[in-house]
Protein backbone atom coordinates (compact mmCIF):
# COMPACT_ATOMS: atom_id res chain seq x y z
CA UNK A 1 0.00 0.00 0.00
CA UNK A 2 1.23 3.55 -1.29
CA UNK A 3 1.75 5.80 2.51
CA UNK A 4 -0.10 9.21 2.56
CA UNK A 5 2.33 11.94 1.57
CA UNK A 6 3.39 14.08 4.91
CA UNK A 7 2.28 17.65 4.94
CA UNK A 8 4.99 20.23 3.62
CA UNK A 9 4.14 23.00 5.94
CA UNK A 10 5.34 26.56 5.75
CA UNK A 11 4.16 28.44 8.72
CA UNK A 12 3.30 31.75 6.99
CA UNK A 13 1.56 30.31 4.20
CA UNK A 14 -2.36 29.48 3.83
CA UNK A 15 -4.10 25.91 3.74
CA UNK A 16 -6.46 25.13 1.49
CA UNK A 17 -8.32 21.55 2.46
CA UNK A 18 -11.57 20.19 1.14
CA UNK A 19 -14.21 18.88 4.13
CA UNK A 20 -16.48 15.70 3.68
CA UNK A 21 -19.22 15.42 6.06
CA UNK A 22 -21.47 12.29 5.81
CA UNK A 23 -21.88 11.10 9.28
CA UNK A 24 -25.34 11.06 9.76
CA UNK A 25 -28.10 12.58 7.79
CA UNK A 26 -26.13 15.30 5.68
CA UNK A 27 -23.58 14.98 2.42
CA UNK A 28 -21.78 17.74 2.95
CA UNK A 29 -18.55 19.20 1.59
CA UNK A 30 -16.59 22.34 1.83
CA UNK A 31 -13.12 24.14 0.94
CA UNK A 32 -11.98 26.96 3.02
CA UNK A 33 -8.49 28.41 3.16
CA UNK A 34 -6.90 28.96 6.78
CA UNK A 35 -4.05 31.95 7.25
CA UNK A 36 -1.29 30.81 9.57
CA UNK A 37 -2.43 33.53 11.83
CA UNK A 38 -5.76 31.55 12.06
CA UNK A 39 -7.79 33.58 10.26
CA UNK A 40 -10.72 31.19 7.89
CA UNK A 41 -11.56 31.73 4.41
CA UNK A 42 -14.76 29.71 3.75
CA UNK A 43 -14.68 29.27 0.07
CA UNK A 44 -17.44 26.84 -0.67
CA UNK A 45 -20.35 25.30 1.60
CA UNK A 46 -22.73 22.95 0.02
CA UNK A 47 -24.85 20.97 2.13
CA UNK A 48 -27.38 18.56 0.75
CA UNK A 49 -30.13 18.90 3.42
CA UNK A 50 -32.76 16.56 3.56
CA UNK A 51 -35.49 17.91 5.72
CA UNK A 52 -37.97 18.18 2.75
CA UNK A 53 -37.77 14.39 2.54
CA UNK A 54 -38.58 13.88 6.03
CA UNK A 55 -41.61 15.29 6.91
CA UNK A 56 -43.72 12.32 5.96
CA UNK A 57 -42.28 10.57 8.84
CA UNK A 58 -42.07 12.78 11.72
CA UNK A 59 -38.47 11.96 12.79
CA UNK A 60 -35.03 11.78 10.49
CA UNK A 61 -34.86 9.71 7.77
CA UNK A 62 -31.34 7.92 7.78
CA UNK A 63 -29.11 7.89 5.37
CA UNK A 64 -27.67 4.54 6.78
CA UNK A 65 -27.84 3.16 3.30
CA UNK A 66 -24.56 4.31 2.36
CA UNK A 67 -26.05 4.24 -1.34
CA UNK A 68 -27.98 7.72 -0.29
CA UNK A 69 -24.71 9.37 0.76
CA UNK A 70 -22.91 7.52 -2.54
CA UNK A 71 -25.62 8.94 -5.01
CA UNK A 72 -25.19 12.62 -3.30
CA UNK A 73 -21.55 12.68 -2.55
CA UNK A 74 -19.42 13.18 -6.03
CA UNK A 75 -21.81 16.08 -7.51
CA UNK A 76 -21.66 17.68 -4.39
CA UNK A 77 -18.07 17.40 -4.14
CA UNK A 78 -17.59 18.57 -7.42
CA UNK A 79 -20.06 21.57 -6.93
CA UNK A 80 -17.92 22.87 -3.81
CA UNK A 81 -14.39 22.66 -5.78
CA UNK A 82 -15.90 24.33 -8.46
CA UNK A 83 -17.85 26.97 -6.29
CA UNK A 84 -14.75 27.31 -4.40
CA UNK A 85 -12.40 28.67 -7.70
CA UNK A 86 -9.28 26.28 -6.63
CA UNK A 87 -8.39 23.82 -8.89
CA UNK A 88 -8.09 20.49 -7.43
CA UNK A 89 -4.13 20.91 -7.48
CA UNK A 90 -4.53 23.80 -4.98
CA UNK A 91 -5.71 21.52 -2.17
CA UNK A 92 -3.27 21.10 0.50
CA UNK A 93 -5.34 18.23 2.15
CA UNK A 94 -8.56 16.49 2.12
CA UNK A 95 -10.56 16.06 5.13
CA UNK A 96 -13.44 13.54 6.23
CA UNK A 97 -15.78 12.74 8.90
CA UNK A 98 -13.81 9.46 10.18
CA UNK A 99 -17.05 8.97 12.99
CA UNK A 100 -18.49 8.90 15.08
CA UNK A 101 -21.99 8.50 13.38
CA UNK A 102 -24.00 5.98 11.15
CA UNK A 103 -21.44 3.52 9.82
CA UNK A 104 -22.70 3.64 6.40
CA UNK A 105 -22.65 7.31 5.78
CA UNK A 106 -18.76 7.73 7.48
CA UNK A 107 -17.52 5.22 5.26
CA UNK A 108 -18.78 6.52 2.11
CA UNK A 109 -17.39 9.84 2.92
CA UNK A 110 -14.21 8.61 4.37
CA UNK A 111 -13.48 6.47 1.17
CA UNK A 112 -13.96 9.17 -1.11
CA UNK A 113 -11.15 11.26 0.33
CA UNK A 114 -8.79 8.56 0.79
CA UNK A 115 -9.68 7.78 -2.84
CA UNK A 116 -9.28 11.68 -3.75
CA UNK A 117 -6.54 11.92 -1.64
CA UNK A 118 -4.38 8.80 -3.24
CA UNK A 119 -5.36 10.24 -6.94
CA UNK A 120 -3.71 13.60 -6.03
CA UNK A 121 -1.30 12.61 -3.93
CA UNK A 122 -2.13 14.69 -0.84
CA UNK A 123 -2.73 14.70 3.03
CA UNK A 124 -5.48 12.73 4.12
CA UNK A 125 -7.16 14.03 7.81
CA UNK A 126 -9.63 12.15 9.24
CA UNK A 127 -11.22 13.83 11.47
CA UNK A 128 -13.54 13.05 14.69
CA UNK A 129 -17.21 14.61 13.79
CA UNK A 130 -17.40 16.11 17.76
CA UNK A 131 -14.04 18.20 16.97
CA UNK A 132 -15.87 19.57 13.95
CA UNK A 133 -18.39 20.95 16.14
CA UNK A 134 -16.05 21.50 18.74
CA UNK A 135 -13.55 24.00 16.54
CA UNK A 136 -17.20 25.42 14.65
CA UNK A 137 -17.14 29.20 16.28
CA UNK A 138 -13.42 29.29 15.25
CA UNK A 139 -14.63 29.20 11.35
CA UNK A 140 -16.24 33.09 11.78
CA UNK A 141 -15.19 34.32 15.11
CA UNK A 142 -11.79 34.91 16.30
CA UNK A 143 -12.07 32.10 19.59
CA UNK A 144 -8.98 31.53 21.16
CA UNK A 145 -8.79 28.32 23.40
CA UNK A 146 -9.13 27.65 25.71
CA UNK A 147 -12.78 27.72 25.93
CA UNK A 148 -15.77 25.89 27.82
CA UNK A 149 -18.40 24.30 25.17
CA UNK A 150 -21.60 23.62 25.21
CA UNK A 151 -22.18 20.70 22.19
CA UNK A 152 -26.06 20.20 22.01
CA UNK A 153 -26.96 18.10 18.68
CA UNK A 154 -29.52 15.27 17.43
CA UNK A 155 -26.73 12.79 18.68
CA UNK A 156 -25.46 14.63 21.32
CA UNK A 157 -25.31 16.45 24.55
CA UNK A 158 -21.96 17.39 25.88
CA UNK A 159 -19.97 19.92 28.01
CA UNK A 160 -16.37 20.42 26.88
CA UNK A 161 -13.75 21.75 28.48
CA UNK A 162 -11.36 22.86 24.85
CA UNK A 163 -7.79 23.70 25.77
CA UNK A 164 -6.62 23.67 22.47
CA UNK A 165 -6.53 21.54 19.13
CA UNK A 166 -7.30 17.68 20.30
CA UNK A 167 -6.96 19.27 23.52
CA UNK A 168 -10.52 18.31 25.02
CA UNK A 169 -11.82 17.38 28.32
CA UNK A 170 -15.48 16.30 28.91
CA UNK A 171 -17.06 17.80 31.71
CA UNK A 172 -20.47 16.20 31.23
CA UNK A 173 -22.54 14.44 28.90
CA UNK A 174 -26.01 12.84 28.87
CA UNK A 175 -26.47 9.79 30.53
CA UNK A 176 -29.40 8.22 27.63
CA UNK A 177 -31.28 10.72 25.08
CA UNK A 178 -29.60 14.06 23.37
CA UNK A 179 -31.40 17.44 23.47
CA UNK A 180 -32.04 17.32 20.10
CA UNK A 181 -33.42 13.97 20.08
CA UNK A 182 -36.23 15.30 23.18
CA UNK A 183 -37.35 17.80 21.14
CA UNK A 184 -37.71 15.83 18.31
CA UNK A 185 -39.81 13.66 20.11
CA UNK A 186 -41.45 16.25 21.86
CA UNK A 187 -42.67 17.37 18.21
CA UNK A 188 -43.66 13.49 17.11
CA UNK A 189 -45.63 13.04 20.21
CA UNK A 190 -47.99 15.77 18.82
CA UNK A 191 -47.31 15.59 15.30
CA UNK A 192 -45.67 18.76 14.82
CA UNK A 193 -43.73 17.79 12.19
CA UNK A 194 -40.16 17.80 11.00
CA UNK A 195 -37.72 19.60 12.65
CA UNK A 196 -38.60 18.96 16.02
CA UNK A 197 -36.55 21.76 17.10
CA UNK A 198 -38.15 24.58 15.18
CA UNK A 199 -41.30 23.51 15.15
CA UNK A 200 -41.48 22.85 19.23
CA UNK A 201 -40.06 26.37 18.79
CA UNK A 202 -42.99 28.40 16.80
CA UNK A 203 -45.52 26.64 18.91
CA UNK A 204 -43.83 27.38 21.86
CA UNK A 205 -44.14 30.72 21.00
CA UNK A 206 -48.14 30.87 21.75
CA UNK A 207 -48.16 28.73 24.80
CA UNK A 208 -47.91 29.29 28.04
CA UNK A 209 -44.23 28.16 29.49
CA UNK A 210 -45.66 27.63 32.64
CA UNK A 211 -48.84 25.72 32.33
CA UNK A 212 -47.43 22.25 32.58
CA UNK A 213 -44.83 21.42 35.54
CA UNK A 214 -42.10 19.56 33.68
CA UNK A 215 -39.46 17.61 35.59
CA UNK A 216 -35.81 19.48 35.34
CA UNK A 217 -33.78 15.86 35.38
CA UNK A 218 -30.82 16.05 37.36
CA UNK A 219 -31.03 20.07 38.08
CA UNK A 220 -28.90 20.65 41.21
CA UNK A 221 -26.50 17.81 40.99
CA UNK A 222 -22.93 18.41 41.42
CA UNK A 223 -21.68 16.69 38.32
CA UNK A 224 -22.63 18.31 35.12
CA UNK A 225 -24.21 15.72 33.01
CA UNK A 226 -27.31 15.32 31.61
CA UNK A 227 -30.39 13.42 30.95
CA UNK A 228 -33.55 13.84 28.81
CA UNK A 229 -35.15 10.48 28.71
CA UNK A 230 -37.90 11.60 31.61
CA UNK A 231 -38.53 14.73 30.43
CA UNK A 232 -39.70 13.01 27.07
CA UNK A 233 -41.78 10.22 29.20
CA UNK A 234 -43.23 13.37 31.15
CA UNK A 235 -44.41 15.06 27.73
CA UNK A 236 -45.91 12.31 26.42
CA UNK A 237 -47.97 11.62 29.41
CA UNK A 238 -49.09 15.23 29.55
CA UNK A 239 -50.19 14.84 26.04
CA UNK A 240 -52.04 11.61 27.05
CA UNK A 241 -53.80 13.25 29.72
CA UNK A 242 -54.45 16.63 27.59
CA UNK A 243 -57.72 17.81 25.32
CA UNK A 244 -55.42 17.43 21.96
CA UNK A 245 -56.26 20.98 21.52
CA UNK A 246 -54.10 23.73 19.54
CA UNK A 247 -53.61 25.70 22.87
CA UNK A 248 -52.08 22.40 24.73
CA UNK A 249 -49.79 22.05 22.06
CA UNK A 250 -48.27 25.27 22.56
CA UNK A 251 -48.66 24.99 25.91
CA UNK A 252 -46.89 21.52 25.84
CA UNK A 253 -44.23 22.87 23.49
CA UNK A 254 -44.20 26.16 25.70
CA UNK A 255 -43.57 23.94 29.06
CA UNK A 256 -41.43 21.74 27.84
CA UNK A 257 -39.18 24.26 25.84
CA UNK A 258 -38.60 25.33 29.35
CA UNK A 259 -37.89 22.64 30.95
CA UNK A 260 -35.19 21.94 28.29
CA UNK A 261 -33.29 25.43 29.15
CA UNK A 262 -33.71 25.53 32.55
CA UNK A 263 -31.90 22.02 32.63
CA UNK A 264 -29.39 23.11 30.15
CA UNK A 265 -28.66 26.49 31.95
CA UNK A 266 -28.46 24.83 35.47
CA UNK A 267 -25.70 21.72 33.94
CA UNK A 268 -24.15 24.79 32.29
CA UNK A 269 -23.94 26.65 35.14
CA UNK A 270 -22.65 23.56 36.66
CA UNK A 271 -20.13 23.14 34.17
CA UNK A 272 -18.51 27.10 34.76
CA UNK A 273 -17.45 26.16 38.12
CA UNK A 274 -15.85 22.96 37.05
CA UNK A 275 -14.03 24.48 34.10
CA UNK A 276 -13.09 27.61 36.64
CA UNK A 277 -11.97 25.16 38.77
CA UNK A 278 -9.83 22.89 36.18
CA UNK A 279 -8.39 25.69 34.56
CA UNK A 280 -7.60 28.03 37.71
CA UNK A 281 -9.22 30.78 35.45
CA UNK A 282 -11.21 33.39 37.10
CA UNK A 283 -10.64 36.24 34.51
CA UNK A 284 -12.81 36.72 31.42
CA UNK A 285 -13.79 33.40 29.86
CA UNK A 286 -15.43 32.14 26.75
CA UNK A 287 -19.00 30.15 26.54
CA UNK A 288 -19.84 28.69 23.07
CA UNK A 289 -22.62 26.62 22.09
CA UNK A 290 -22.61 24.20 19.21
CA UNK A 291 -24.97 21.74 17.27
CA UNK A 292 -28.21 22.09 16.22
CA UNK A 293 -29.91 22.64 19.55
CA UNK A 294 -28.34 26.24 19.48
CA UNK A 295 -30.09 27.58 17.34
CA UNK A 296 -32.94 27.34 19.81
CA UNK A 297 -33.38 31.34 21.05
CA UNK A 298 -34.65 30.75 24.51
CA UNK A 299 -31.42 28.91 24.92
CA UNK A 300 -29.34 31.21 23.12
CA UNK A 301 -31.00 34.04 25.38
CA UNK A 302 -30.88 32.31 28.61
CA UNK A 303 -26.73 31.03 27.84
CA UNK A 304 -26.01 34.61 26.86
CA UNK A 305 -27.46 35.95 30.19
CA UNK A 306 -25.41 33.42 32.27
CA UNK A 307 -22.62 34.03 30.49
CA UNK A 308 -22.51 37.97 31.56
CA UNK A 309 -23.59 37.07 34.75
CA UNK A 310 -20.54 34.45 35.65
CA UNK A 311 -18.01 36.56 33.33
CA UNK A 312 -18.21 34.76 30.25
CA UNK A 313 -18.12 35.83 26.59
CA UNK A 314 -20.75 33.77 24.75
CA UNK A 315 -20.22 32.61 20.96
CA UNK A 316 -22.51 31.44 18.74
CA UNK A 317 -21.54 30.37 15.51
CA UNK A 318 -24.25 31.38 12.78
CA UNK A 319 -27.24 28.89 12.22
CA UNK A 320 -25.81 27.83 9.32
CA UNK A 321 -22.63 26.12 11.01
CA UNK A 322 -24.49 24.88 13.96
CA UNK A 323 -25.93 21.49 12.44
CA UNK A 324 -23.60 19.40 10.76
CA UNK A 325 -21.79 20.98 8.01
CA UNK A 326 -18.57 20.17 6.18
CA UNK A 327 -16.87 23.68 6.76
CA UNK A 328 -16.17 22.69 10.41
CA UNK A 329 -14.60 19.42 8.93
CA UNK A 330 -12.33 21.46 6.52
CA UNK A 331 -11.48 23.64 9.21
CA UNK A 332 -10.58 20.58 11.74
CA UNK A 333 -8.89 18.78 8.87
CA UNK A 334 -7.11 22.31 8.51
CA UNK A 335 -5.89 22.92 11.94
CA UNK A 336 -4.57 19.43 12.36
CA UNK A 337 -2.61 20.06 8.88
CA UNK A 338 -0.94 22.97 10.23
CA UNK A 339 -0.31 21.09 13.22
CA UNK A 340 1.29 18.93 11.07
CA UNK A 341 -1.10 15.86 12.06
CA UNK A 342 -2.31 13.47 9.08
CA UNK A 343 -3.72 10.00 8.88
CA UNK A 344 -3.07 6.55 6.77
CA UNK A 345 -4.77 5.61 4.30
CA UNK A 346 -5.69 2.83 6.32
CA UNK A 347 -7.20 5.38 9.14
CA UNK A 348 -10.50 3.26 10.45
CA UNK A 349 -14.20 4.59 10.61
CA UNK A 350 -14.96 4.64 13.70
CA UNK A 351 -19.13 4.28 14.89
CA UNK A 352 -17.85 5.14 18.62
CA UNK A 353 -15.28 7.44 18.59
CA UNK A 354 -15.02 9.68 22.01
CA UNK A 355 -13.64 12.89 21.98
CA UNK A 356 -11.80 13.08 25.13
CA UNK A 357 -8.73 11.47 25.18
CA UNK A 358 -9.18 9.22 28.42
CA UNK A 359 -12.41 8.13 27.00
CA UNK A 360 -10.17 7.63 23.84
CA UNK A 361 -8.01 5.60 25.20
CA UNK A 362 -10.05 3.27 26.39
CA UNK A 363 -12.78 3.12 23.36
CA UNK A 364 -12.77 0.33 20.48
CA UNK A 365 -10.85 1.72 17.22
CA UNK A 366 -12.98 -0.51 15.06
CA UNK A 367 -16.58 -1.71 14.00
CA UNK A 368 -18.88 -2.90 17.33
CA UNK A 369 -18.03 -2.65 20.62
CA UNK A 370 -14.77 -3.86 21.35
CA UNK A 371 -14.55 -6.66 18.58
CA UNK A 372 -12.32 -6.78 15.94
CA UNK A 373 -12.73 -4.93 12.20
CA UNK A 374 -14.71 -7.70 10.74
CA UNK A 375 -17.50 -7.93 13.45
CA UNK B 1 -46.81 -15.30 30.27
CA UNK B 2 -44.90 -14.12 32.48
CA UNK B 3 -45.87 -10.25 34.22
CA UNK B 4 -43.75 -7.97 35.79
CA UNK B 5 -45.34 -4.39 37.07
CA UNK B 6 -41.92 -1.89 37.61
CA UNK B 7 -43.48 1.20 39.55
CA UNK B 8 -40.35 3.24 39.05
CA UNK B 9 -37.29 3.76 37.32
CA UNK B 10 -35.05 1.80 39.53
CA UNK B 11 -37.53 -1.03 39.20
CA UNK B 12 -37.59 -1.15 35.66
CA UNK B 13 -33.36 -1.35 36.21
CA UNK B 14 -34.03 -4.23 38.23
CA UNK B 15 -35.97 -6.05 36.10
CA UNK B 16 -33.41 -5.37 32.73
CA UNK B 17 -30.74 -6.76 35.01
CA UNK B 18 -32.97 -9.99 35.77
CA UNK B 19 -34.04 -10.20 32.12
CA UNK B 20 -30.49 -10.03 31.19
CA UNK B 21 -29.81 -12.64 32.82
CA UNK B 22 -31.74 -15.31 31.09
CA UNK B 23 -30.67 -14.39 27.75
CA UNK B 24 -28.56 -16.27 25.48
CA UNK B 25 -25.98 -15.72 22.73
CA UNK B 26 -28.33 -15.51 19.29
CA UNK B 27 -31.18 -14.46 20.97
CA UNK B 28 -33.37 -11.80 19.36
CA UNK B 29 -36.00 -10.05 21.68
CA UNK B 30 -38.57 -7.18 20.31
CA UNK B 31 -38.98 -4.79 22.62
CA UNK B 32 -42.44 -2.99 22.43
CA UNK B 33 -43.72 -0.03 24.25
CA UNK B 34 -44.88 3.61 23.64
CA UNK B 35 -42.34 6.17 23.75
CA UNK B 36 -41.25 6.96 27.36
CA UNK B 37 -42.15 3.61 28.17
CA UNK B 38 -38.76 2.97 29.47
CA UNK B 39 -37.08 0.80 26.89
CA UNK B 40 -33.81 2.51 26.76
CA UNK B 41 -33.94 2.34 30.69
CA UNK B 42 -34.54 -1.65 30.71
CA UNK B 43 -31.64 -2.26 28.44
CA UNK B 44 -29.36 0.00 30.63
CA UNK B 45 -30.51 -1.80 33.45
CA UNK B 46 -29.62 -4.73 31.51
CA UNK B 47 -26.28 -3.50 30.45
CA UNK B 48 -24.90 -2.25 33.92
CA UNK B 49 -25.68 -5.20 35.49
CA UNK B 50 -22.57 -6.73 34.05
CA UNK B 51 -21.09 -3.60 33.39
CA UNK B 52 -22.16 -0.69 35.93
CA UNK B 53 -19.85 2.02 34.45
CA UNK B 54 -21.06 1.58 30.72
CA UNK B 55 -23.18 4.31 29.52
CA UNK B 56 -26.06 3.06 27.90
CA UNK B 57 -27.35 6.07 25.87
CA UNK B 58 -30.41 6.12 23.37
CA UNK B 59 -29.69 4.20 20.11
CA UNK B 60 -32.43 6.21 18.12
CA UNK B 61 -29.39 8.55 16.66
CA UNK B 62 -26.86 5.93 16.23
CA UNK B 63 -29.51 3.15 15.03
CA UNK B 64 -27.26 0.47 16.95
CA UNK B 65 -25.44 0.75 20.21
CA UNK B 66 -22.93 -2.59 20.81
CA UNK B 67 -22.05 -4.01 24.25
CA UNK B 68 -19.60 -6.59 24.78
CA UNK B 69 -20.90 -8.44 27.75
CA UNK B 70 -19.29 -11.48 29.90
CA UNK B 71 -21.46 -13.74 28.35
CA UNK B 72 -22.67 -12.38 24.95
CA UNK B 73 -22.09 -8.97 22.46
CA UNK B 74 -25.43 -7.16 23.15
CA UNK B 75 -26.40 -4.90 20.17
CA UNK B 76 -29.34 -2.66 21.09
CA UNK B 77 -30.87 -1.74 18.29
CA UNK B 78 -33.66 0.96 17.60
CA UNK B 79 -35.19 0.97 14.24
CA UNK B 80 -37.56 3.74 14.26
CA UNK B 81 -35.99 5.22 11.26
CA UNK B 82 -35.29 2.50 9.32
CA UNK B 83 -37.57 3.04 5.71
CA UNK B 84 -37.06 -0.18 4.27
CA UNK B 85 -36.19 -3.84 5.98
CA UNK B 86 -33.36 -4.24 3.76
CA UNK B 87 -31.21 -1.46 5.34
CA UNK B 88 -30.97 -3.95 8.37
CA UNK B 89 -28.24 -5.66 6.19
CA UNK B 90 -26.24 -2.38 6.25
CA UNK B 91 -26.50 -1.66 9.62
CA UNK B 92 -24.87 -5.49 10.02
CA UNK B 93 -28.15 -6.80 12.06
CA UNK B 94 -29.18 -9.15 9.33
CA UNK B 95 -25.51 -10.70 10.19
CA UNK B 96 -25.61 -10.33 13.75
CA UNK B 97 -28.99 -12.08 14.16
CA UNK B 98 -28.29 -15.86 15.76
CA UNK B 99 -24.83 -14.60 16.93
CA UNK B 100 -25.05 -11.99 19.06
CA UNK B 101 -28.44 -10.96 21.64
CA UNK B 102 -30.20 -8.13 19.78
CA UNK B 103 -32.65 -6.25 21.44
CA UNK B 104 -34.49 -4.50 19.20
CA UNK B 105 -36.94 -1.47 19.41
CA UNK B 106 -39.30 -0.97 16.95
CA UNK B 107 -39.12 -4.53 14.98
CA UNK B 108 -41.93 -3.97 13.31
CA UNK B 109 -39.35 -1.93 10.92
CA UNK B 110 -37.91 -5.02 10.25
CA UNK B 111 -40.55 -7.04 8.32
CA UNK B 112 -40.28 -10.19 6.58
CA UNK B 113 -36.72 -10.38 8.68
CA UNK B 114 -37.88 -10.35 11.74
CA UNK B 115 -37.70 -13.70 13.16
CA UNK B 116 -40.75 -16.31 13.76
CA UNK B 117 -39.21 -17.14 16.93
CA UNK B 118 -38.23 -13.82 18.51
CA UNK B 119 -38.48 -13.51 22.26
CA UNK B 120 -40.90 -10.49 23.10
CA UNK B 121 -40.96 -7.93 26.07
CA UNK B 122 -43.97 -5.77 25.54
CA UNK B 123 -43.98 -2.59 27.87
CA UNK B 124 -47.63 -0.38 28.39
CA UNK B 125 -48.51 1.99 30.78
CA UNK B 126 -50.39 1.49 33.55
CA UNK B 127 -51.36 4.54 35.84
CA UNK B 128 -47.72 5.64 37.13
CA UNK B 129 -45.82 2.24 36.55
CA UNK B 130 -45.58 -0.26 34.09
CA UNK B 131 -46.97 -3.96 32.94
CA UNK B 132 -43.70 -5.44 31.52
CA UNK B 133 -45.29 -8.93 29.62
CA UNK B 134 -42.57 -11.71 28.03
CA UNK B 135 -43.92 -13.62 25.46
CA UNK B 136 -42.43 -16.54 23.38
CA UNK B 137 -39.57 -16.53 26.19
CA UNK B 138 -40.88 -20.71 26.73
CA UNK B 139 -38.88 -22.48 29.79
CA UNK B 140 -36.34 -19.66 29.90
CA UNK B 141 -35.96 -19.23 33.64
CA UNK B 142 -36.53 -15.75 34.91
Amino acid sequence: MRHAPKPDVKQDEALTVLGLESSCDETAASVLRRYADGRVEILSNIVASQDEEHRPFGGVVPEIAARAHMRKIEPILAKAVKSSGVSWDDLDGIAATAGPGLIGGVITGLMSAKGLAMALNKPLIAVNHLEGHALSPRLTEDCAFPYLLLLVSGGHSQLLSVTGLGEYERLGSTVDDAAGEAFDKTAKVMGLGFPGGPKVQSWAERGNPKAIKFPRPMKGRDHADFSFAGLKTAVARAWDASDKTDTAKADIAASFQRAMTDTMLDRVGRAITLYRNATGDTGRARLVVAGGVAANTELRAGLKTMAATRNFDFIAPPLKFCGDNAAMIALAGAERLAAGITDGYDAPARPRWPLDKDAAANAPKSGHGKKGPKS
Amino acid sequence: MDQFTPQNEAEMLALGARLGGALEAGDTVALIGDLGAGKTTLARGLVQAVLPQEVVPSPTYTLVQAYDLPEFTLLHCDLYRLEHPDEAYEIGLIDAMGEDVCLIEWPDRLGPHLPQDAMIIDIKFEGDGRVVSLRGWGNRHV
